[in-house]
Formats: structure tokens, sequence, C-alpha cells
């Protein structure tokens, strides 16, 4: 984010100090490092089944054998993989604030400008936990209720492992394999929670997943994973994330991500990312590697992926479409921002295998600061994906003359039936904007949110109504003091 | 008490001076036309009025409404009730002119300790503002000044006036680029918002204009200072004799 937060961290920081090292490393958590015994570990502790143990045993030990990829055009210090504590409890309730009284005003003011409730903005700060919350209001139940009605599941991951173990054995790992990536593989060793949805055939899931349910995320720790999957002719919307800054102690973040779009199925997956970017001087910050894929598995089945991304010191982040089913649509939208010291190398991958499969790229990318801003896209056509289309266009825009903005399109066709359009741009914010919209009595800050937010305009549509409105909002706030 | 009061004032812009001691006083009420020929520094005096950060005062005071200028940021200035039309309006893609009127409106509104103004109220200003200056709604719901005319721009800039309600107007070279038509029309609409409390400072090239915008002064600038000032009739004077007994032969 940026200053305003600072002090939040740095006080967190202090506690941690204060009673972190004095109390007993809390019962539920694991020492730092990393072996077969800890991965064991953590499965034995979650009560998995043994075949769950043995995937991600696996997962450990092809791990071993992968080196961290280096291609990506973020620079950070080397990773010691064997320093982090991959198993810890959720919640800490030692250090956390009594009540909102004791948190910082500044994080209370940015909460105020998002124009989050109160409640949530208690669960954000760690004053109550997220089911005290919803045992009082009990909305989790009630919708809980609702959508078991309609036969849709949607719980955690550990819920679904231990509730529907068939449908978790038979979806995960199908789109992103454990084998996938440095990455995604440590995920499938470690991961910690995350949510799961089944959608059953037919069903259009009434409402945006997660509107209510949100702050669930919350408490999910650093490797995350999320499987979903739209049976023949479902419909679901998922929203991901926050748009509020969460308090995270964790600096690494390797998330896995699967979707899985049956025949006639559509799943629109909407995620805002905002977590500690650092300080001015890039201190701190947490490291994004996420790895999300959907697969278009049936014929006629649509995925489209709609992210901002605000946050993190580095995103590291390609969330993709497996185009299998003939008449598939895979989309993506995106929004990049990226200020003070933050890098962040993110785009698509539009694999087209079906017929007549189509893709769709929209990114815009904002540089501030002295940040690094890079899109990196795969439009790849196979031979037996005839009248495969695709368009991309990719927009960068500069606040400032130290920032960067790169593009790293990759196309590769294997049928001569194909359309694919690219189109580029980069721009710098001009001064002249900005006078103009002082001379209409806006301030500077107004002026630049303004102005960014028209440059965004076409992905922010494409984000449900509520979460639009915090994003815009949020944008400004990543901004602030960008320029001027 | 004035309205606009410029004293001794000097800017430059990338170092190099432009305004050499203007002095101008403008009261309530008053429409002003400042002419000059190119390079004289007019659009200079209109951005060192505005705040335009790439001009820089050098010296003087400028007193608006009472207030030093210095002591206000552009921003500030807008919402003080200073409007400047401006010579090129800027494009802001994505964001429509009706949404972009609403906030500074209620920017406007909230420095001057006024509600906001909601969506219905915000609508009925427009439909009564729409009548001053001929815009069609389609205008409106474009994003800000993407893809018009010269002259739609013009009228946009006009109608965001009218919408504003400023104290004092500063058309800058408004006439530039407009055919009779639309000179007319932009002419009516700042004709009816001429009035006794507000003010208006017209630069321009070219007399046609004033033809229209009828002044109650006119004032030469020439090489970054007011040589001359009279009534509107020194502006026919100046179509007919040029400005070359000031400027000599080089500078025209």
């Amino acid at each position: 984010m940026k200053i305003e937060n600072e002090k939040s961290f740095d006080e967190i920081a202090e506690k941690e100090y204060k009673y972190g090292f004095v109390t007993d490393i809390e019962s539920d958590s694991l020492p730092p490092g990393l072996n077969e015994e800890i991965v064991r570990e953590i499965s034995r502790r979650k009560n998995e089944p043994e075949w769950l143990t043995e995937w991600r045993v696996k997962a450990f030990h092809h791990w071993t054998t992968l080196e961290q990829p280096q291609w990506a055009k973020v620079e950070f210090p080397p990773i010691d993989y064997q320093a982090v504590s991959y198993y810890s409890a959720p919640k800490r309730k030692i250090d956390a604030p009594k009540s909102l009284d004791e948190v910082d005003p500044e994080l209370l003011e940015t909460y105020e400008k998002l124009g989050i409730p109160l409640r949530e903005q208690e669960v954000l700060a760690g004053v109550v936990a997220v089911d005290a919350v919803f045992d009082s209001v009990s909305v989790a139940t009630t919708f809980k209720g609702k959508l078991e009605e309609m036969g849709i599941i949607f719980c955690s991951f550990s819920e679904a492992v231990k509730d529907h173990p068939e449908l978790v054995k038979k979806y995960l790992g199908s789109v992103v394999p454990y084998k996938d990536n440095y990455f995604a593989t440590l995920n499938s060793a470690v991961f910690s929670d995350g949510s799961f949805c089944y959608v059953p055939p037919g069903v259009r899931c009434p409402m945006e997943l997660s509107t209510y349910f949100r702050i669930n995320a919350a408490n999910t720790g650093q490797f995350e994973r999320t499987l979903l999957i739209a049976d023949e002719g479902a419909y679901v919307s998922y929203l991901e994330g926050c748009t509020a800054p969460q308090r995270d102690e964790n600096q690494l973040h390797a998330a896995v991500v699967e979707l899985i779009a049956h025949k006639d199925a559509k799943i629109k997956y909407s995620t805002v990312q905002n977590w500690y970017p650092g300080d001015k001087d890039g201190k701190g910050g947490i490291y994004n590697f996420v790895t999300k894929r959907g697969h278009c598995r049936g014929d006629n089945s649509k995925i489209s992926w709609t992210q901002v991304e605000t946050g993190s010191a580095i995103t590291w982040k390609y969330p993709s479409c497996i185009l299998k089913g003939d008449n598939s649509v895979g989309e993506f939208y995106s929004v990049a921002v990226t200020n003070n010291m933050q890098q962040a190398d993110t785009g698509t991958k539009m694999i087209h295998i079906g017929k007549n499969t189509k893709s769709t790229i929209v990114s815009k990318g904002i540089s501030a600061g002295r940040a690094q801003n890079s899109y990196r896209g795969l439009v790849r056509v196979q031979e037996t994906a005839e009248n495969a289309r695709n368009f991309s266009q990719c927009d960068s825009m500069l606040i400032g003359d130290q920032c960067g903005a790169h593009t790293f399109p990759y196309i590769d066709i294997n049928n001569p039936t194909a359309q694919v359009e690219h189109e580029a741009t980069t721009t710098k914010i001009g001064e002249d904007q900005i006078f103009y919209c002082n001379q209409r009595g806006l301030d500077t800050e107004e002026a630049v949110n303004m102005i960014v937010n028209g440059f965004c305009k076409e992905v922010f549509r494409e984000l449900p109504m509520e979460f639009a409105v915090e994003a815009q909002k949020l944008l400004g706030i990543s901004l602030e003091g960008s320029v001027g | 008490m004035a309205l606009l009061e410029i004293k001794d004032l000097h800017a430059s812009v990338a170092d190099k001076p432009i305004l050499k001691g203007i002095n101008l006083t403008i009261n309530p009420g008053e429409v002003h036309a400042i002419m000059g020929p190119n390079g004289s520094g007019k659009s200079t005096l209109s951005n060192v009025l505005a705040g335009n950060e790439a001009y820089e005062k050098t010296a003087g005071q400028v007193l608006f409404d009472g207030l030093d200028l210095d002591e206000l940021a552009a921003h500030e200035r807008a919402c003080a009730g200073m409007f400047l039309a401006f010579q090129y309006p800027v494009e802001i893609p994505g964001i429509s002119n009706m949404y972009f009127l609403k906030a500074a409106v209620n920017a406007v509104r909230k420095y001057r300790g006024q509600e906001q103004l909601d969506a219905m109220d915000f609508l009925d200003l427009v439909e009564d503002k729409k009548k001053v200056v001929k815009i069609r709604d389609d205008l409106l719901e474009r994003a800000v000044n993407s893809g018009f005319s010269g002259g739609e721009k013009k009228r946009n800039e006009i109608f965001q006036m009218a919408m504003l309600e400023p104290k004092l107007g500063i058309l800058d070279e408004t006439d530039s680029g407009l055919d009779i038509d639309a000179l007319r029309i932009v002419s009516d609409g700042v004709n009816a918002l001429r009035g006794p409390d507000r003010g208006f400072l017209v630069i321009t090239h070219y007399q046609r204009l004033l033809d229209y915008i009828v002044p109650d002064f006119v004032h030469v600038l020439v090489k970054g200072q007011i040589v001359k000032s009279g009534g509107k009739e020194l502006a026919l004077e100046l179509e007919n004799e040029g400005y070359a007994s000031w400027v000599g032969e080089e500078g025209v």
C-alpha cells in the first residue's frame, strides 16, 4: 500500500518482538524448515487421508529437484526456504488488539476510505475472529444452508477433504499438477488451507460467492489452495480476497487456484489483491508467487479471470485458461498497480486446443515511484484448434519518470486458421491532464485517481458492482503521494 | 473590492522571462479583453493566474477576491471561483463528461461549505445549464473531450463554466479553431453568464470574438507588458492597424 501502513506494520513487528519471543511458540506451529517429516506432520495435523499425504510427499520430493525460476523481471534476495515455518496457527490471540481503539488510527482511516463496514474492520484488524462475527450475525449459516439446498458445496479446503474426499481426489492437481512449477509444487507439498466449491449440473449459483464470506480468506495462511468446479451447465461467480490491507507477517506466499468448467459451464473469478507492498524503500512486503489456471474442459464452457493487483512487494502471477472444449471462451482482465519499489510480473496464458475457441486479454499496468511493471502473456494455438481467435490489448501507464513498464507477449500459432490480434500502448500520465482536473476543483490526488480509473475502466466494468467500487477507491489509495 | 488585482506580475517559463510587470484590475461585472500578437504572453498570463506549475511566477502580487494567489494551489483557485476555459481542452479517456463534472461540482461545493449534490439534483442542474450552451446529450455521456471536435471542446468548456458558476471566467483564445456558427454559440453562452457579480478576462488574438462578447475594457499585451488600455473601440483600432507599431518589424 503506502506510507500509511508502515506504522501499523512496524507496530505489529514491534508487538511480535514484545510478545512473540517471550511466549513459547504456540503449540499449533511447526518449527522452521522443510523436509519429508514436516510435510507428513502437516498432513497428520490436518487428519488427511493417506492418498493426500502421499501426494504431498511426492510433490515435496519433486520440489527438491527443482530450481527457483529466474525468468521473471523481478529482483529479490534469495529466499531461505528452510527458514520458513510451513505450518502455523491461523489465529494468534495473544498479540491481537482487544478492540478497534487499540488499532493504529491510520489503518482505520484506510478502512474508512474504503468504506469497510465496522464489523469487517474488526476482523481485518484481528480484533475478532471471523467465526465470531459470523456466529453473531449467522450470515454464514444462513447462506450455507441456502447453497446446500441447491446442492452447491462451498467450504474450506480442509472441510472438503473431510466431507467430499471423492471430489477433491478427482479434481485436485488435474489443472495444476503437482509437478507444474517450482511454487505450485511447493504449495502442493505444504498447502495450508483455502476454499473449495462445487456447483452441480445445471445450477446457477445465486450470489457472488464470498461476497459474504470474503473475510474468510484473511486467515487461510500463506500457502492457499483453491479448487472450484462448475459441472455441466453450471454458473458461478467467485470473489477472492479483500480490498482492505491485511495484517500478515508471512513474507512468502505461494497459492494455487484450479478452476474446472465442464460442458456449457461458466466461471467468473475476480480477485483483488492488496497485501503489504513493503515500505517506500522496498523494505518488507509480501512475495506473491501464485499459480492460477482454469480448464475449460467441456464444449461451450467459459472461464473469465478479472484481477486487480495493487499489493505485494513482488507479484508473479499468470491466471491462465486451457481452452480444451470446442467453442470454449477464456478471458483475462487485469489491472496491476505498482508504486514505490514494487515489482509485478503478471499476465496470462491462453492455450487454444478445441475448435472455435476464443480468448480475450485486456491488461492495464500502472507504474509509479521506482516500480517495475511487466505484462507477460502467452497465446498458443495448437494444431487441433481450428478457427481459434484471440484479441490482446496491453496498455501501460507511467506516473513519474523513474518507473518502468514492460510487455512480453509470446505468440505461438500452429494452425493457419487462427486469428490473433495484439495491441499495446504506453502512456505517461499527463501534467496537462492533472492541471485540467485541478482547474475544475479536483486536488491532485483526486485527479490522478480519476485519470487512472478512466484508464482502467474496461477492466473495472468486468468486476461485480460492489467490488468495482472498492477497487476504484483502492487504486486511489495505492497511488497516494505518487504525484507532486 | 476588486475581483482580480494584478500588481507588477512577472513570470517565466523554463527560466525564460515572459511576463514583465503586468498591472490589471478587474471589478465584478466587468469584461476585460487582452489582445496581443503571438508570443506576447497571453497564455502565460492565464496559466499563471490558474496556477499551472509549468509556469513560474517570479515577482509581483495577485489578489483574487481578496485572497493572495500565492497561498492557493490550482484546485483551490478553482474552488474559490476562478475558471479557465482552456485553449486546448484536455482529453481524459474512460471518464464520462457527466462523471467528471459531478466530481468537479461537488469538489467546489465542498470547498464552499455547501452540501454535495446527489445524482438527481445534479441532473436537474445539468438540464438547467444545458440551455445556456446548446450541448448535445451524447457529448455529456462521452469521455471528457475524447473525440470531440474543436467546436465541441470549446462548447464543453463553456458548459463546464456554466455548471461551476465561477466569479471570474478566463477565456484563453476560446475563439481559436471555431467557425462562425460555433463562435456565435460559444459567445451566446458567455454572454448569458455575464452578470453584476461575475468578471471575465477574455484573451484573444483577433478582434472578431469581441464583436460577440463586447468588452468593457481592452488591453494590448506586447512582449510581456500591457502597452495600451482603452475601451472597446481599441479593439477595432488594432484590427485596422495591427500590432506593428508596438512590436516593430521583427516581431510580427
